[in-house]
């Protein structure tokens, strides 16, 4: 059945170029007008406040590269419906690059997709391309967002009064686990009392749940709200109008909480999609592998809102003055909420490989993994 | 019950969040149950939820009224529902595969139209404090009620009564029960068909006003994750009457409101199974009702799932 879609669409698309290539005579000039084509898939609508839009906004660096086009699909879920996004890309509109930029496109779907066609580069938003692995023209890109989480922390940790600060987390995957431990250390950096209390709904777009979470968290004393889902918009409205303070997370939420916002943790993508850009405007490979976080300007944080306060501002820019500097921001070792030794030296780089695949809560963090 | 324990809090969010959540379900089941009692199935619900929710949401944020929006959402609801009931008039044609056709067209439409409104946000509804009197913030909030809530509410009673002690109520019940009897006594089926189809899409239309206008209160492509399809499940099980549609809806809205509250409180172990409790809960209460022989004795006899 896909055989023969397939062979159907090639069959389409070699039609197409024939009828092109009649038409206008010299099909060389038709190719030479476009060199490159990036196609990229979406887990959701590009426009919601969060995350896929962090990628959209971005993509415009590759916009105004002379010679490249660009496709978009929106709202493709991590299912074998993301492999056929790409194949269709990829066999009708000819996509050299594609970029997949949602965690749970990559196995089977992607790694598939670039064994079957070994031509075309693929890229892959999250860590998890290993060289030897996986197929060599599969990749990944990744921006440290627990950075730009430890800042908000920082902020968080001399913005509240009771303590308390709530998380809405999606999924607990390694990514979302070290984003919420990172809110705790940054907070505990700057006020010791901090805590930090987890409610996970269980899927990335869940937004009647998220409410509920944000207002049970609220109820349990939260006095500022953060999250890790996809689009953090409800959470942050709902921040805003239950009166207490917000972190944003993925792209800048400052307009939805005129009142309450203090700062939130962004990725900077054009960073990492102007040196796809350039590598294939020189004609060169895209590198396998780009990852930074505030050390290689590949992640920020949002303009401070109306909530953050004098020494919050003080103390979150000196965070970052430090990041920039790559001083190291965990000081093990580290227990996780159960009590149990999880990182057991002093001191970890901040891009050390063993953070990556973090599967713990750490200690002052009210919540569960299962 | 001790203010702050840990049991008043998890049963403080459980009745806010039947208030809260429950809404959209209540408007869908009470829609759903009219126009089953008529006869006829329409699952293309989820859909017109979808659609009701982008309408209301864009017509309040282009005019600056909520209300209309409101308006605006049943309108759209019930051309929905008007156009399931036409196409269903036609000889053979199957009303649940039209009614997944529709959900599909309905959700479709709703994204299409509902690109531009993501970003802004909108008027939102008002809501009435009525947990003033406590100085409890925990009991102030869940008491924070949405007049869609009480219209409601209050709409499931008149219902309750309508269908007894109106002949409207009773056109209705005879159309849905059997249409040799309801052509006998000189009512068109088709017509009757019409008006309950289309009321039922208005009050899915409005459900999806409340998810959009006041509770998570914005507009986006995840809004309605399965409420409209969960409703139609509740009329079943509710065994098409208005008062027991409205405790469905507001045992599924405690429910849902179960997970995030025990782990508010530091129950965390288990979250998966908890946020699953409203439709664990939904299959349980279903296999426990449906086995009766009462179940069949309420069902319409002219639905397509008993004939």
């Amino acid at each position: 059945m896909t055989f023969d879609l397939l062979s159907r669409r090639a069959l389409l698309k070699g039609t197409a170029a024939g009828v092109a290539a009649a038409s206008f005579g010299f099909p060389g000039a038709l190719r030479a007008a476009t060199n490159v084509t990036i196609g990229i898939v979406y887990v959701g609508p590009k426009d919601d406040f969060g995350w896929n839009q962090a990628h959209a906004v971005s993509i415009g660096a590759l916009k105004a590269t002379p010679g490249v086009k660009i496709i978009e699909e929106e709202n493709v879920p991590e299912t074998a419906a993301v492999a056929k996004s790409m194949e269709s890309m990829i066999n009708l509109e000819g996509a050299n690059l594609v970029l997949a930029t949602s965690f749970g496109y990559f196995n089977p779907f992607m790694v598939d997709v670039a064994k079957k066609y070994p031509k075309v580069t693929l890229r892959h938003a999250a860590p998890l391309w290993e060289k030897g692995k996986h197929p060599d023209n599969a990749g990944s890109y990744f921006g440290y967002l627990d950075q730009a989480h430890y800042v908000n922390g920082v902020a968080a940790g001399l913005s509240t009064k009771s303590n308390k600060i709530g998380f809405v987390a999606a999924k607990p995957i390694s990514s979302v686990l070290r984003n919420i431990n990172s809110v705790l250390w940054g907070a505990r950096s700057v006020n010791p009392n901090a805590t930090v209390q987890v409610i996970f709904t269980g899927d990335w777009a869940l937004p009647v749940r998220e409410a509920e979470a944000a207002n049970a968290l609220i109820g349990a004393g939260c006095d500022v709200l953060t999250c890790h889902v996809d689009s953090p918009k409800v959470v942050i409205e709902t921040a805003e109008r239950r009166g207490i303070k917000s972190l944003g997370h993925n792209a800048s939420q400052a307009p939805l909480a005129p009142k309450g916002f203090i700062t939130g943790a962004e990725y900077k993508w054009e960073t990492i999609y102007k040196v796809f850009a350039d590598a294939i405007a020189k004609g060169q490979t895209v590198p396998n592998v780009v990852f930074g976080g505030y050390d290689k300007d590949m992640v920020r944080n949002t303009a401070f809102g109306a909530g953050a306060e004098e020494p919050a501002r003080k103390a979150a820019m000196a965070a970052i003055a430090d990041l920039k500097a790559n001083k190291p921001i965990l000081k093990g070792p580290v227990k996780d909420n159960k009590g149990n030794v999880v990182l057991p030296n002093a001191s970890y780089d901040n891009f050390d490989r063993v953070l990556d695949g973090m599967n713990f809560l750490a200690e002052g963090v009210v919540g569960s993994i299962t | 019950m001790e203010p702050g324990s840990a049991f008043f809090m998890v049963m403080m969010a459980m009745i806010g969040g039947a208030i809260r959540v429950s809404t959209p379900f209540l408007f869908v089941a009470l829609g759903e149950m009219i126009t089953e009692r008529a006869g006829r199935i329409n699952l293309g619900l989820e859909g017109t939820l979808v659609l009701g929710a982008m309408s209301a949401y864009a017509t309040s944020y282009q005019t600056g009224s909520p209300w209309l929006g409101v308006l605006v959402a049943g309108l759209a609801g019930m051309t929905m529902g008007m156009l399931h009931a036409a196409i269903c008039r036609l000889p053979k044609v199957n009303d649940i595969a039209v009614g997944i056709a529709l959900m599909l067209f309905g959700t479709g439409i709703a994204f299409f139209f509902g690109k531009p409104y993501i970003q802004p946000s909108a008027p939102r509804l008002p809501s009435i404090p009525l947990g003033g009197w406590s100085d409890n913030p925990q009991v102030a909030e869940a008491l924070k009620i949405n007049p869609l809530f009480l219209i409601g509410i209050a709409l499931a009673f008149f219902l309750a009564w309508a269908l007894k002690n109106t002949r409207a109520g009773l056109i209705l019940r005879v159309t849905g029960d059997s249409e040799v009897a309801a052509r006998a006594l000189g009512h068109s089926v088709a017509l009757v068909r019409l008006a309950a189809t289309g009321f039922g899409g208005f009050l899915a239309g409005i459900g999806g006003a409340f998810l959009s206008l006041y509770y998570p209160g914005s507009w986006n492509e995840g809004l309605s994750s399965g409420q409209g399809l969960m409703a139609v499940a509740l009329v079943i099980f509710a065994r098409w009457h208005p008062i027991r549609c409205m405790l469905a809806a507001l045992l599924f809205g405690a429910a849902g409101a179960l997970g995030p509250a025990l782990q508010s409180i530091g129950i965390t172990q288990g979250y998966y199974f908890f946020n699953a409790a409203p439709y664990i809960l939904t299959l349980f209460l279903m296999i426990g009702s449906a086995g009766s022989k009462k179940a069949l004795r309420d069902a319409p006899g002219e639905l397509s799932l008993t004939r």
